[in-house]
């Protein structure tokens, strides 16, 4: 170690030993972003903020709730409810905040969908991202089983019932899952471990790896053009910030940052307060009950489009769950489906632009008749939406692309 | 050079040994975590239901409870279709005995007898009084419960010829 000096302050005496003044600049300071982006750009952080709030608030129920299925019930609905003092502002703040997340989620995704982040040179980016998508919902599944309440017990028994269809195993495994042959305490236990250690400690790795995967190819732009990010970087700190193209993640991103989590968080806060009704199902404020299902059962609002994926088939529960399996997994494959590796928003692309709305289009028709009951004409539209989507995705989006490739190369030459 | 030959290999031995120790307790620790999630012997000591049926009337439903399970009992009149497949006849007369969960994803279906159906809420199944499905995605008739009948008493949980017949013909 070199000879120690006496520092003469405490940031100096923390630098000596972490070297923080460099660790500040790798990670914040001169860490570039290009200037071309727009506020879609900020969801990335507001999804860091919620999913901060969702742990803090987190911790506080957990220390009230009970996870047995005695008690699961009471401990939320007249415990936390009603004892706790503000106990309810913070079920509330979690509910809300969990429901949000998926609303930033899908934004932060057909963000980097739109604006092509999700290839050549980004696959890793995408990647990371889908893996939080998928345990963000498997975190959101098992909490909703905590309250214990008839829709956490059905949404359960629904759930679990899915691993039953895999050939061979699936009866054995479904028994497994839920350590009991139906949905019971055991199963609430385990799922309640899972949502309050598991799941968390393993968004929070993955969240590691989405950051750092970041670095290298780093934030794509409006435009999807490349920049030379050193030779900017060096314009930057010369003084021509002006005409830089890029900019520094603090002070310079975050403050456009800060300002979007300011919008975001007045929104969450008036949800928290006067519309937290819609990410607290009244059905689930009647005990679970496994002898009797609720009229009509139906999944939170973020899962309705792969349910009614689920339900389209109603002739065959098997493409049912063909389909749905395609529908859970194919956000992976999208890096290699899309054949045109040019970086460009969708705007700019002469086919793509109608498959992307066409694609959210069909996820929000899917969304809709999900909520609705499956029966009569219903159930034909949601047999056309399901098969659309799988159109889009697993025909469309390569064909399409591919036929841009051809005709801008054409073109070129 | 012997030396350093020697040296390699005890090395190279020591740490084929040192792997395989580790991956043989990678896999006993496996076998043993998944063990623990495997349901309790309290829970699979499994109970037998015995359910005394001779107060039943011709329409009437019952649903008694079987390995946590809800039960349907429907005795059958004489509008339902007798079904040779799925009937199970006790002093003589048919009923309708089946496991109360929706063969497609598991909810509960409920009876209807004005229509003389069960419907599933979950996704539009529908059964008939045998228990067969007339609409929707369940991939088959609601499942027979393994039964031993005693007069008029049914006892759920033990198997009969009566059972192995029925379910032969599923
Ligand atoms: C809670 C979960 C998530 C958090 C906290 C998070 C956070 C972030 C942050 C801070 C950024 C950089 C700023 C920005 O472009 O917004 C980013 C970029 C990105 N994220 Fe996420 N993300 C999450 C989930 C996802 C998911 C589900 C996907 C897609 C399936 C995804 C795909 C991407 C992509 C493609 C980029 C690069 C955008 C670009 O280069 O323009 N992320 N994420
Ligand atoms: S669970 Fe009954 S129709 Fe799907």
């Amino acid at each position: 170690m070199a000879e120690l000096k006496k520092a003469n302050s405490v940031g100096e005496w923390f630098d000596q030993r972490l070297q923080t003044t460099t660790l500040t600049k790798v990670l914040m300071t001169e860490y570039w972003i290009p200037k071309r982006i727009n506020f879609l750009w900020s969801f990335g952080m507001v999804l860091a903020t919620l999913f901060t709030v969702l742990v803090i608030t987190g911790i506080f129920l957990m220390m009230y709730y009970k996870p047995d299925t005695q008690l699961a019930f009471y401990s939320v609905n007249y415990t936390i409810m009603h004892e706790v003092a503000f106990g309810w502002l913070i079920r509330h703040m979690h509910a809300v905040a969990a429901t949000l997340i998926f609303l930033f989620i899908y934004i932060h995704m057909f963000t980097g969908l739109y604006y092509g982040s999700f290839k050549s040179g980004r696959e890793l980016i995408w990647l990371s991202g889908v893996l939080l998508f998928v345990t963000f919902c498997a975190a959101g599944f098992s909490g909703y089983m905590l309250p214990w309440g008839q829709m956490s017990y059905w949404a359960a028994a629904v759930i679990t019932n899915l691993f039953g269809e895999i050939p061979i195993i699936g009866p054995e495994l479904v028994i497994w899952i839920r350590g009991d042959y139906v949905v019971g305490d055991a199963t609430l236990t385990r799922f309640f471990m899972l949502h309050v250690f598991l799941l968390p400690v393993v968004i929070m790795l993955i969240l590691g790896l989405h950051f750092y995967a970041l670095r290298t190819p780093h934030v794509n732009t409006e435009e999807g053009e490349d920049c030379d990010f050193e030779a900017e970087a060096r314009k930057y700190q010369a003084g021509d910030k002006k005409n830089s193209k890029v900019m520094p993640f603090w002070p310079k991103f975050m403050a456009e940052d800060i300002f979007v989590m300011c919008v975001v968080m007045t929104l969450f806060f008036f949800l928290v307060f006067y519309g937290y009704h819609f990410a607290l199902d009244p059905v689930n404020a009647i005990p679970a009950d496994p002898m009797v299902t609720p009229q009509f059962i139906y999944p939170e609002w973020y899962f309705l489009w792969s349910y009614e994926v689920l339900r389209g088939f109603f002739f065959s529960s098997d493409l049912g769950l063909i389909a749905f399996g395609i529908a859970n997994v194919v956000f992976f494959l999208f890096p290699w489906l899309d054949r045109d590796p040019k970086v460009l928003p969708m705007h700019k692309r002469p086919y793509m632009k109608y498959w992307f709305w066409a694609l959210m289009i069909t996820l929000v028709g899917l969304t809709i008749y999900g909520k609705l009951p499956a029966t009569g004409p219903n159930a034909w539209v949601g047999l056309v939406l399901s098969v659309s989507f799988l159109l889009l995705v697993l025909v469309l989006m390569p064909l399409l692309s591919s036929m841009e490739r051809k005709k801008r190369e054409r073109e070129a030459a | 050079m012997g030396f350093n030959a020697n040296r390699r290999g005890f090395i190279k031995g020591a740490g084929t040994a040192l792997g395989v120790a580790a991956a043989a307790g990678g896999v006993v620790a496996l076998y043993g975590m998944k063990r623990t999630w495997d349901p309790l012997p309290s829970v699979v000591a499994a109970g037998i239901t015995e359910v005394d049926v001779s107060r039943m009337d011709k329409g009437d439903l019952r649903r008694v409870e079987y390995r946590g399970n809800p039960v349907f009992i429907l005795k059958k009149d004489e509008d339902m279709a007798p079904n040779p497949a799925r009937d199970v006849m006790i002093n003589g007369e048919p009923y309708t005995v089946a496991i109360a969960i929706c063969t497609h994803l598991g909810c509960i279906p409920a009876w209807s007898p004005s229509a003389r159906l069960f419907q599933c809420a979950c996704h539009g199944g529908e059964f008939d009084a045998s228990g067969e499905v007339t609409f929707g995605p369940p991939p088959r008739a609601l499942d027979i419960p393994p039964f031993r009948i005693e007069g008029t008493l049914l006892v759920l949980g033990e198997e009969s010829e009566e059972y192995h017949r029925l379910v032969a013909q599923a």
